[in-house]
């Protein structure tokens, strides 16, 4: 036990002191160099304008852009981004440089020296790498954030060991030291033992006790048994390791952008892979430094680009290319949420007419790396909600007359979805 | 008068048989045989298992299967990976599209999920009307057993590309060598694939087309030729008509393809009037159960009662001779002069020269109800040049023989010499849609699209188009006809573009190709009637008169709602579907009248379990016998009559439990349903039939049917206390006659707020055909439980149609009353059954406001919700069936067995193909749970969610269920009554609607409209 603590403290150490050293060699190149403003500036307007086009690294339908100012003239630049078709009329090279891809690329005449300067900054120095401070200093304290589970327990087991070693250590030292009070103790002993006598005795006792018990079995069995096929937190291993709080979350995607069915279906829709491609078309490979809990793994960046190349796989993308190749495969998700074929839920009731959030029945979706069940799914908690929910009029015609007559029949002034029938076992089950 | 009618389902109720009593009076008609197995002590006793075993067992199953349950599923999600832009998982799509296989055509919209057809609806839009058949042919489509799935050679499989190279090749040389090659197809009625044919014929000179049709209208289409000169079937406007006479016409059947919309347009006394309907027969048929006024007469009486009204009419004498139902005819004379114009006779015999009789009686009487301009085209058979081809086949000059779609070798009656004359034909290409006889005789076999896999068109009507598209991608390696032919043709084009450009260029004149692919349909305007030619009718009608041989018995050949031309016999449902007059499924059987029967001693026994027997016939018919015929006995046929239905019998290809019924095509000589020259003999053996007729009967509840006739509808006062003919319902309460809505048991609801569902059904337009029978069992997942299981009374239909026999002396009781002696009661049971009056009622669950089966559930599994539904809830059913023993209409159905993924109920829930018709929306019951009509809540929640959605009130007219949408009649009518507007709305409080049993004070949202004969008289 020893000796591994003082492994991983000393590799620890190590590595502290090894990514200290290189942070210090980066940081010292960048914080002399990069103007961070410039840099900022640049970087949005190449995320806004050229990103659709145009990687750093690696070619799209444009060639890759990093380091593009070793390879061009800087006017020769500016001439070709604000008017390619122009320039190409006086410039060999440019029309050379329009053969690279069939389609003609945007004219910027918009943008201003300044701007394209930022630009052109920003893919000589690209990224800044501050967040890999963060990220080593965050893995070099990793050991002292989380103890393993076992540890507690193994902790808290040489406590009570420990304290019962006192107490007999305690005990012997009193016997030895002849401190005892022999009296008090036979006296404790008889009393105890007159106790046990009468409940013995006491019949009343008894069958009191054997109801509690077993009331207390059955209730214990019962709530046992009705967990029965509640899947509560059911997390299945999926074939791609999709993280929800890097799309919806760190990203902000809309969930309907891609679960697009749910406001016109019962089903909200696993997307197509095509939807996938709308943006994996031009996301090859995560940012630096992402990473995502999967499966209790940590995925680097390594892993997660191997991700994504299986939406490729399944697309039929060919990556070099940037063409479809018509070989497409399925992508066989495992289905978490399922209802029993006797009960049917309708998406779009819930999200176009009721105007609910995903997240009311799929909980935090966007902290989610690893998607679960959220909720229990039984009939119990979808009644909950429908004894407690008024109806949402939201001006919506269909409801007006039969929300007035329930309205006074109730005599409420907001009438619930039970009291609209939504508890009728019909309208779910048929 | 109406109340006074007593109604009985079968004959053997007359007879006040003790077993059908019995069955009366029990809704389950077995017992679960506990007591049987308990109180034999032997059986017990001899038992090894102990009773510590026994725990033992029990103990260990239950431990295994709770292990076994352990483990949850995993389910796959499985995304498309490039999604079609139109298709949204969970939404359905409705496409318009025509059916057309040869036998039946429709206008008809599709409803795909998730790419895949799972119901076919009419297209009301183009008039379109569906039948049980159309409404089933989803299902067939899915038949992985009977369809061809790859292009064979010699029971080989082959490439497509090989089929081609080697056909072409044969055509060539037979081209060559100038030998005639003959493409024999069904009627298709498809103007692109007639010129498609055509480029073919073109391209081999030496190739001829032959149309053939299994049920040949040959007689109709040759006398409406020679009359008209045009090659078609007239069409007949039944809605204006006034009188209608029909000599064994089935035209609410199949004959000429069916004119029920029209003739329901007539029968609708709000209108002050209705058509009279004469109609003279020998079998019991669908249009012969709703006429005003059925005679009953034997084929070759037929012949002449025709002629005998040709010469009532005119006066004219023709060589005929006298009939028992002379008296009728002058009737009948007499009702059509008066009629004139708006009179129509027709006729069902398939005889060129009794056809044109019809022609010239309706010539003579000036008939305006005839249309000979918008002339039908979906029977062009021509069955001379059918037995040209088998006979030049035996001579060996054909040298190639392709048919499409058509199964000579089955459906021929003179099959064998088919099939036997193939030898000498050197190039056989069978191109069929599914495996039969003749694909199975020919060398290549090829297989073909099913129709909603395909493109096409088809014209109805002159005039009247339909455009035919896919719905579903390929299921199997098929190919269309029309592709074929146009590779074969040497031509590059495929069949879309060329239907594309056929229409553009000589269909459409006003509009876009996709506004009528959209629609489904396109209506031209139609030529000027074409002229009348003169015919000799005196030699006309002593050819008719000379072709009938008169025998003491004749046989009747017909089609069933359910199999029709028996293409489709391979379709569980089809099979399972009750006739609707005799109320038996899975066969075809022998009709016999009641008279007959004691003569001949044939008896339809009613054994315990409430199934029916009947005994074995040897039918010998010109020559050629059929043995171990089952024999039932029809009330209302014809003495010295028999019916026997075509389409049963096959066997080649189809599943064991579909291989039911005997083959009468060998009897259909010269293509004529009237055969004459029979002779029958009883044999020995029981047959088991699975009927339907002598379960779920009224017991004694005779005023479930209120019939008036139109005199009185029109003068009497329906609520009237003595004469009224829908008057309410009295009790006695405290010895007090008090109206029966007095006094209720259950408490009363508000019902005015939010929808409130209500089905109206019109006896008066309902016809029996079935079509929404098979709806429901397409809507709902109603499973096919098969032959024995029908048999005891456990079928699953939500819906089915009763029909009633009614006349005015009853049983033996009444017998006695009325001091008839013992054999004049049974000359007057006898008589009853000789022709009674039919009454259809489509009874499905009433949705009671005051529900007795809600009462009684011990576990609140069926409750009643707000909008009018009576709702079962399956997954809190436990089974006590104490629902279905308390419910006065019999309508709710119990899931003995599991009836999918199970190998003994094996029918299209239990294959991945036959499961891809199950609606999505509804679930598949599992064992041990009552069921029944839902008034297709799935529907109607789907209707108020698209509302919802839109932030829209519901639409007048906008809630349906499948039955009512099927309704090609508009018998069905359900709607919203909380919406004013709704066309359910008014019918709720007409003067004919009233509630079954409305003394039991059920309160039933669904609401029947009185029946009304006319017995005008015109």
């Amino acid at each position: 036990m020893k000796s591994v603590f003082l492994h991983s403290k000393i590799k620890t150490y190590l590595l502290q002191s090894f990514t200290f050293l290189l942070l210090f060699n980066l940081s010292v190149a960048s914080a002399q160099d990069v103007d961070e403003a410039r840099q900022k500036e640049g970087r949005k307007l190449f995320k806004s304008l050229c990103a659709s086009c145009h990687k750093l690294n690696g070619k799209l339908i444009g060639p890759a852009l990093a380091g593009v100012e070793t390879r061009r003239e800087n006017d020769w630049l500016k001439s070709w981004i604000r008017n390619n078709a122009e320039f190409q009329k006086v410039n060999a090279e440019a029309r050379e440089a329009a053969e690279y891809h069939p389609s003609a690329m945007t004219a910027f005449p918009q943008l201003t020296d300044q701007q394209i300067d930022d630009i052109l900054y920003y893919t000589t120095v690209g990224e800044i790498k501050k967040e890999v401070v963060a990220d080593t200093t965050a893995v070099a304290g990793g050991g002292k954030q989380g103890a393993p589970e076992w540890l507690i327990y193994i902790l808290c087991a040489a406590i009570i060991v420990a304290f019962l070693m006192i107490a007999s250590l305690l005990k012997q030292v009193n016997e030895l030291k002849g401190n005892t009070k022999p009296e008090v103790q036979s006296n404790l002993r008889r009393d105890l033992e007159e106790l046990w006598i009468g409940v013995k005795q006491n019949t009343f006792l008894h069958v009191t006790g054997t109801i509690f018990l077993l009331l207390i079995t059955a209730y214990v069995g019962f709530g046992l048994l009705f967990k029965v096929g509640v899947d509560k937190g059911y997390s299945p291993l999926q074939p791609i390791a999709f993280s929800h709080k890097i799309h919806a979350g760190e990203n902000k995607i809309e969930c309907q952008y891609c679960h697009s069915s749910a406001k016109h279906s019962k089903h909200s829709g696993i997307p197509s892979v095509n939807v996938c491609m709308n943006c994996h078309m031009n996301i090859a490979e995560v940012a630096e430094g992402t990473e995502i809990e999967w499966d209790g793994i940590t995925y680097g960046k390594a892993e997660l680009d191997r991700e994504i190349a299986k939406i490729y796989d399944a697309a039929g993308w060919d990556k070099e290319n940037l063409e479809y190749t018509g070989k497409t495969k399925p992508i066989k998700w495992i289905r978490i949420h399922n209802l029993p074929d006797f009960a049917y839920f309708n998406h779009s009731q819930h999200v176009t007419v009721a105007g609910l959030k995903c997240q009311k029945c799929h909980g935090p979706v966007e902290e989610m790396d690893e998607m679960y069940q959220h909720s229990p799914l039984t009939m119990g908690w979808c009644i909950d909600c429908h004894r407690e929910t008024k109806v949402d009029l939201k001006g919506n015609d269909y409801y007006k007359k039969i929300h007035d007559e329930l309205a006074k029949k109730y005599n409420v002034e907001e009438v619930t979805i039970a009291q609209l029938g939504g508890k009728e076992c019909g309208k779910c089950h048929y | 008068m109406a109340s006074n009618k007593k109604y009985w389902k079968s004959y053997q109720e007359l007879e006040n048989d003790t077993v059908v009593q019995n069955v009366a009076n029990n809704e389950f008609v077995q017992d679960i045989p506990t007591d049987e197995f308990l109180g034999n002590k032997e059986t017990l006793e001899s038992s090894s298992t102990t009773r510590r075993d026994f725990l033992k067992y029990i103990g260990f199953t239950t431990a295994a299967a709770t292990v076994a349950a352990c483990e949850g599923p995993v389910n796959k999600s499985i995304p498309y990976v490039v999604k079609p832009n139109d298709i949204i998982a969970g939404v359905a799509d409705w496409y318009a599209t025509s059916m057309a296989d040869g036998y039946d055509f429709a206008n008809i919209l599709v409803k795909t999920r998730e790419g895949r057809p799972i119901q076919i609806m009419p297209n009301k839009d183009a008039k379109g009307s569906t039948t049980a058949r159309v409404q089933a042919s989803v299902l067939s489509l899915y038949d992985e057993k009977l369809r061809l799935k790859e292009p064979s050679k010699a029971k080989k499989k082959i490439t497509w590309a090989d089929a081609h190279n080697e056909i072409g090749t044969a055509l060539t040389q037979l081209k060559e060598a100038n030998k005639e090659v003959v493409l024999l197809t069904g009627t298709m009625a498809s103007p692109s694939t007639d010129k498609i044919i055509s480029e073919f014929i073109a391209a081999y000179p030496n190739v001829k087309h032959v149309v053939y049709d299994a049920i040949s209208e040959y007689g109709a289409v040759e006398a409406f030729n020679a009359m008209y000169g045009v090659r078609a079937l007239p069409s007949y406007k039944l809605g204006d008509a006034k009188a209608i006479v029909s000599f064994g016409a089935d035209f609410l059947g199949d004959w000429h393809g069916g004119f029920e919309v029209e003739y329901a347009e007539g029968r609708k006394p709000e209108n002050g009037e209705m058509s009279y309907h004469v109609q003279f027969e020998s079998n019991m048929s669908l249009t012969g159960a709703n006429a005003d006024k059925r005679v009953v007469v034997k084929p070759s009486d037929q012949v002449y009662a025709l002629l005998n009204l040709y010469k009532a009419l005119t006066g004219t004498n023709v060589p005929s001779k006298a009939t028992p139902v002379d008296a009728e005819i002058k009737k009948v004379a007499q009702v059509l002069k008066k009629a004139g114009k708006d009179a129509v006779v027709v006729t069902g015999i398939n005889d060129k020269n009794a056809q044109l009789i019809t022609l010239a009686i309706n010539k003579v009487l000036q008939s305006e109800i005839i249309d000979t301009v918008n002339t039908i085209h979906t029977r062009q058979g021509d069955d001379m040049a059918v037995q040209q081809l088998v006979s030049n086949m035996k001579s060996g000059n054909v040298g190639g023989l392709i048919t499409l779609n058509v199964d000579p070798a089955f459906t021929l009656p003179n099959a064998s010499e088919f099939t036997g004359a193939l030898d000498k034909v050197s190039l056989k290409v069978a191109m069929s849609t599914e495996f039969n006889s003749t694909v199975e005789a020919m060398d290549y076999a090829l297989p073909i699209s099913h129709y909603l896999e395909s493109w096409g068109d088809t014209q109805f009507r002159a005039g009247q188009y339909g455009l035919m598209q896919p719905t579903i991608q390929l299921l199997f390696n098929t190919a269309q006809a029309q592709d074929i032919l146009l590779k074969w043709s040497g031509s590059d084009s495929n069949y879309y573009n060329y239907l594309k450009t056929y229409w553009s260029d000589s269909v459409i004149t006003d509009t876009s190709w996709n506004k009528v692919l959209h629609d489904g349909f396109y209506h031209t305007g139609v030529t000027d009637a074409p002229e009348a030619k003169d015919i000799d009718v005196a030699s006309v009608a002593s050819a008719l008169a000379g072709s009938v041989k008169g025998s003491k018995y004749e046989l009747s050949l017909y089609t069933t709602a359910g199999l029709g031309d028996g293409k489709q016999a391979n379709n569980p449902w089809l099979q399972e579907f009750p006739d609707p007059i005799t109320r038996a499924s899975w066969d075809n059987y022998l009709s016999i009248s009641m008279a007959d029967a004691n003569e001949l001693g044939f008896k339809n026994p009613v054994r315990d379990n409430g199934a029916i027997d009947g005994n074995y016939a040897t039918l010998k018919v010109n020559g050629v016998t059929l043995e171990n015929v089952p024999v039932m006995i029809q009330p209302g046929q014809a003495k010295g009559s028999i019916g026997l239905s075509l389409g049963y019998g096959r066997t080649v290809g189809l599943k064991e439990e579909m291989q039911v019924g005997v083959n009468a095509y060998p009897f259909y000589k010269d293509f004529n349903n009237f055969q004459f020259d029979v002779s029958i003999e009883k044999t020995s053996g029981w047959h088991q039939f699975a009927c339907t007729q002598v379960q779920k009967t009224i017991a004694g509840r005779h005023d479930i049917l209120k019939v008036t006739t139109l005199k009185e509808y029109l003068t009497v006062d329906p609520k009237d206390h003595h004469h009224g003919w829908n008057k309410p319902a009295y009790v006695s309460y405290d010895h007090n006659e008090v109206e029966a809505n007095s006094i209720d048991l259950w408490d009363e609801h508000n019902r005015e707020m939010g929808h409130h569902f209500k089905l109206s059904i019109d006896l008066n337009t309902c016809t029996g055909c079935g079509a929404c029978v098979v709806a429901c069992h397409a809507e709902n997942n109603v499973p096919v439980v098969g032959k024995k299981e029908v048999r005891i009374g456990r079928d699953m239909h939500w819906l089915r149609i009763d029909r009633y026999y009614s006349s005015e002396v009853e049983t033996r009781e009444d017998a006695k009353e009325q001091g008839l002696s013992r054999a004049e009661m049974y000359r007057a049971l006898e008589t009853e059954a000789e022709n009674p009056e039919v009454t259809f009622q489509p009874m499905m669950c009433q949705h009671c406001n005051h529900a007795p089966c809600e009462t009684v559930c011990p576990v609140a599994a069926t409750t009643h919700g707000r909008q009018g539904q009576n709702q079962m809830t399956y997954n809190r059913c436990v089974g006590t069936r104490y629902c279905a023993n308390n419910c006065p209409y019999r309508v709710r159905r119990f899931n003995w067995f599991n009836y999918s993924n199970n190998d003994e109920f094996d029918y299209n829930m239990n294959s991945d193909y036959g499961k891809m018709v199950l609606n999505p929306d509804v679930v598949v019951r599992s064992r041990g749970v009552m069921e029944k009509c839902s008034f297709c809540i799935q529907s109607t929640q789907a209707t108020i969610l698209q509302a919802k959605k839109e932030g829209r009130a519901v639409r007048t007219n906008e809630f349906s269920t499948a039955c009512s949408s099927a309704c090609s009649t508009g018998a069905l009518v359900f709607g919203d009554v909380n919406n004013k507007e709704d066309a359910v709305t008014p019918l709720v409080t007409d003067k004919r609607a009233y509630g079954v049993l409305d003394y039991l004070q059920t309160k039933p949202n669904v609401i029947y409209q009185v029946k009304v004969r006319n017995t005008n008289e015109a």
